[in-house]
């Protein structure tokens, strides 16, 4: 190094010591990296990038729809506010270039020039292996498979090295959708094969730490709770190229800096943050902000009917007149929410879920059923939930134990730790709680099978049995299998309104799902999954 | 000095065994069950025993144990869940991104405290002494996290001079090639000057987060045991003897009050390695420190393990850092040692 180029750099580096920010002199590469890169900062990243692997967390989700494809998509339609979203009833080939849906069969005919990342040409075979390990591999991605009667590596068979055919084991709607969802992605087979081992076969173990897919992004760098880069395949078939070249992904745990960086304009995009910074961001408009509603989703109260004193509908009864519902819908949720309480006396019920019921805060009426059920003295009881909700559910609990309070219910909050949730949810024996449940595929009957079926499910946290209502659901299903409308639509009303009559769990409200994002930001799509497609966006 | 770090060394095998012992045993009692944790949101009961079977967590604790300890003789720490990482890898990349932010920290503390310490002794009463006293209530009554954020609020956010706490290196810098994990010495071994302005100007509030933390206990006890010092006879007898203050102050003075400040150096660097899970929160760092908190957020054994071995192993050789010091400093401690 010259003397002079050594003075320099060491000015400058005085200079950028005293004044770090200033981004004048930095290489001209990276105001152009700047703008065909994505930034995105949210509070947690993936654990593993494989949605097959062992316990892959939601953020791993992301990074699977993104890096995989499958054989078929949905098509998009215009949401609420205009907002690009999936059609529920619409498919597209993804992989597939074209498929048939017979009486108990579906071929796809494979798109001939697709290719994985490492050049392989994605085939037949490598469609039945990612299948077959789909429905293999056993824990999430096994059980989201059986949801659409996909259980056995036999219903995927190979016709030749472009067409696969799947068997239905029986009649079933969400057979098809169930094969557009996240898990069954196709993956590389042979380079997977390659790195599987005797304790691994299918090689999960590879697949953790880099993606095996032909999707439209590939991960080039992961730092495990740090940051994710992806970088477009430029080889993709399946879609129009993407816009954007690069995603940086980085995990920023503190919220409030989360916020500072989009409002200062150095992340593009975020989720994640309490609603009322949401709400904040909504009101000065420097950000997009988008809010929409989780589908197939609900907060709710739940009370388990096995145990005295909530085993008498009075009393669950006297808990829905009694909880504070247009308080939690302001205070807690700061508005980004769509209620779910409160409908017209003379409305009818209709064939949709979620739909409010329609109870009301009414303190008056709720003593009265505390007094019939035998209780006008009241109560004590705890009320549990999720601490890795907090931000959500403490409030809404401690306005809940307010109110309750009011008829005579005295509760004890008790908080769960996230790693405990699940397992106290499985033991059933909380007796009130609050939760949130929301189903990829959006029917009414999938939500009721999971959550108040008599097969009591772990989501059916309120151990709630009714002949009758096991009736309705499953002949809802059947109903839906072989398109008989009427019967469907009269059985889903009549679970609803049994669920309501009966109430076991009190539906609060439906969560929004909210992305604040650069102006300059454009074409974010919601997806049942609720993460970004980063396929559709554009920078600029 | 040979036998000396030999029998220190010795000396420490029991305790770490104890340590082995203790967080097998505490991160078995977390109440979380981590096989229903990892099957996730949607698992039945027999995809839960599944996991556990694949995670070896239906095995008798005993036995876990031992494969826990063979394990560890051979260096493998076990995997972690959350990042899917091996915990070795993990905190070896992590340590150096905490141990770089905790000794600059330390650096700033020492460099702003001991002075003040010893200017406040020297001129008790003073604008000095109320400026040091001012200094160090102020330091110790703010939380790191509160310290973190209103920096971040202030420099970043409204005067934007500081660039964005998105962790050790602005996001469009790649990181330099890996010689001692310290990003200020391997950008300028790779001789990239733009990363290291990058690296440094994202540690500068971070560090003065840490320093502001350090600074009062420091400050405070350079102070006392200066006053200590400075009260004792031979001080009298070396300024009776007409040296001049300089040499009183430094070379008699500060050299015999510095044993306290050592222990105490001590005790803060281990403070700082606490709070430094907060700060790294706050910044995005990605230190030792926030992967801990996750693990056992998440009832994840291995990594909370881990980070408690390496802590252990840490304070022991600190601590015998800290002896050895002694002995340099004052010759008595050697003799006795």
């Amino acid at each position: 190094m010259k003397r002079r180029d050594f003075l320099k750099s060491v000015s400058g580096l005085a200079a950028g010591a005293a004044l770090p920010a200033v981004p004048q002199v930095i290489s001209s590469a990276y105001a152009d990296a700047r703008s065909e890169t994505l930034l995105i900062v949210s509070e947690g990243g993936p654990n593993n990038l494989d949605i097959h692997g062992v316990g892959t967390n939601v953020p791993g989700y992301e990074v699977s729809w993104n890096c995989y494809d499958r054989l078929i998509s949905h098509e998009m339609k215009s949401g609420p506010g205009g907002v690009p979203y999936y059609d529920r009833d619409k498919f597209k080939g993804e992989l597939a270039e074209d498929f048939k849906i017979d009486d108990m069969s579906v071929t796809f005919k494979l798109r001939k020039n697709a290719k994985f990342h490492d050049g392989t040409p994605v085939t037949a075979k490598d469609v039945k292996w990612s299948l077959d390990r789909a429905v293999s591999v056993g824990g999430f991605p096994t059980f989201q498979m059986s949801a659409g009667s996909l259980t056995k590596p036999e219903q995927f068979v190979v016709i030749d090295d472009y067409t696969v055919r799947v068997d239905f084991l029986k009649k079933d709607r969400l057979t098809i959708p169930d094969l557009a969802v996240i898990v069954p992605c196709i993956v590389n087979s042979e380079l997977v094969k390659k790195n599987a081992s005797e304790k691994d076969p299918w090689g999960l173990e590879f697949t953790k730490q880099q993606t095996a897919g032909s999707g439209a992004y590939k991960v080039t760098k992961w730092t495990a709770g740090t940051e994710v880069i992806m970088e477009r395949n430029e080889d993709w078939v399946c879609g129009p190229l993407p816009k954007i070249k690069r995603v940086i992904w980085r995990m920023v745990p503190q919220a409030g800096n989360r916020r500072a960086l989009l409002e200062r304009g150095d992340a593009d995009i975020s989720y994640e943050l309490p609603n009322k910074d949401f709400q904040e961001m909504k009101a000065n408009g420097k950000l997009n902000v988008v809010s929409l509603p989780f589908s197939n989703g609900i907060q709710y109260i739940g009370m388990n009917v096995t145990k005295p004193p909530f085993d008498n509908p009075k009393v669950r009864q006297a808990v829905a007149y009694a909880l504070p519902y247009q308080k939690i819908m302001d205070a807690v949720m700061f508005g980004l929410a769509n209620p779910m309480f409160g409908a017209a006396k003379d409305k009818p019920t209709e064939v949709a879920w979620p739909q409010p019921h329609k109870y009301n805060t009414d303190i008056e009426k709720a003593k009265a059923l505390m007094a019939e059920a035998g209780l006008a003295g009241g109560f004590e009881t705890t009320i549990s939930f999720d601490l890795n909700f907090a931000g959500v559910n403490e409030p809404l609990c401690v306005l809940v134990q307010e109110s309750l309070a009011q008829i005579g219910i005295k509760t004890t909050i008790n908080k769960v730790p996230g790693a405990n949730w699940r397992t106290e949810l499985n033991k059933k024996e909380m007796p009130l709680f609050t939760n949130v449940f929301s189903g990829w595929l959006d029917y009414p009957e999938y939500f009721f099978y999971w959550c108040y079926h008599g097969n009591n499910s772990v989501f059916n946290t309120m151990s709630y049995k009714s002949a009758e209502m096991d009736r309705l659901i499953d002949g809802a299903r059947t109903a839906a299998a072989t398109g008989d409308t009427a019967t469907y639509d009269a059985d889903v009303k009549g679970f609803v309104d049994l669920a309501y009559t009966d109430i076991p769990r009190i539906p609060l409200y439906q969560p929004f799902v909210n992305v604040a994002m650069q102006k300059n930001i454009s074409g974010y799509q919601y997806w049942f999954h609720r993460r970004l497609d980063y396929r559709a966006m554009a920078k600029g | 000095m040979l036998t000396m770090i030999g029998k220190r060394l010795m000396f420490a095998i029991p305790s770490l065994v104890g340590v082995v012992i203790v967080t097998f045993l505490l991160t078995r009692a977390l109440p979380g069950d981590p096989a229903a944790y990892f099957a996730g949101p949607a698992a039945t009961k027999e995809a839960v025993e599944q996991i556990r079977k694949k995670l070896g967590l239906d095995k008798p604790l005993i036995e876990q144990f031992f494969r826990y300890t063979n394990d560890l003789a051979h260096g493998d720490f076990g995997n972690s869940l959350t990042t899917g990482q091996p915990v070795a890898a993990e905190i070896r990349n992590r340590l150096p991104a905490s141990a770089e932010l905790t000794l600059l920290g330390l650096i700033v503390s020492i460099v702003i405290a001991i002075p003040l310490g010893v200017l406040a002794a020297t001129r008790p009463g003073s604008w000095i002494d109320h400026l040091c006293r001012i200094t160090t209530t102020a330091g110790v009554s703010l939380p790191v996290f509160f310290t973190g954020l209103v920096l971040v609020y202030v420099f970043y956010f409204r005067l934007g001079w500081s660039p964005a706490p998105l962790g050790r290196l602005d996001v469009f810098y790649s990181a330099p090639p890996t010689v001692t994990g310290f990003y200020l010495i391997d950008t300028l071994i790779a001789r990239d000057f733009e990363a290291f302005r990058s690296a440094l100007s994202q540690l500068i509030l971070p560090a003065t987060t840490l320093a502001i933390f350090s600074l009062a206990p420091i400050a405070r006890m350079t102070r006392a045991s200066m006053l200590a010092v400075l009260a004792s006879e031979f001080v009298r007898t070396a300024r009776a003897s007409g040296l001049s203050p300089s040499t009183v102050i430094v070379t008699y003075a500060f050299r015999n009050a510095m044993l306290p400040v050592i222990t105490t150096l001590s005790m803060v660097f281990s403070f700082l390695l606490g709070a430094n899970v907060l700060v790294e929160k706050v910044f995005a760092w990605p230190g030792i420190g926030s992967y801990a908190v996750e693990a056992l957020i998440s009832s994840d054994f291995a990594p909370v393990q881990g980070f408690v071995l390496t802590m252990a192993v840490m304070y022991v050789l600190l601590n015998l850092v800290i002896d050895i010091l002694y002995g340099v400093i004052d010759p008595r401690v050697r003799l006795e040692g």
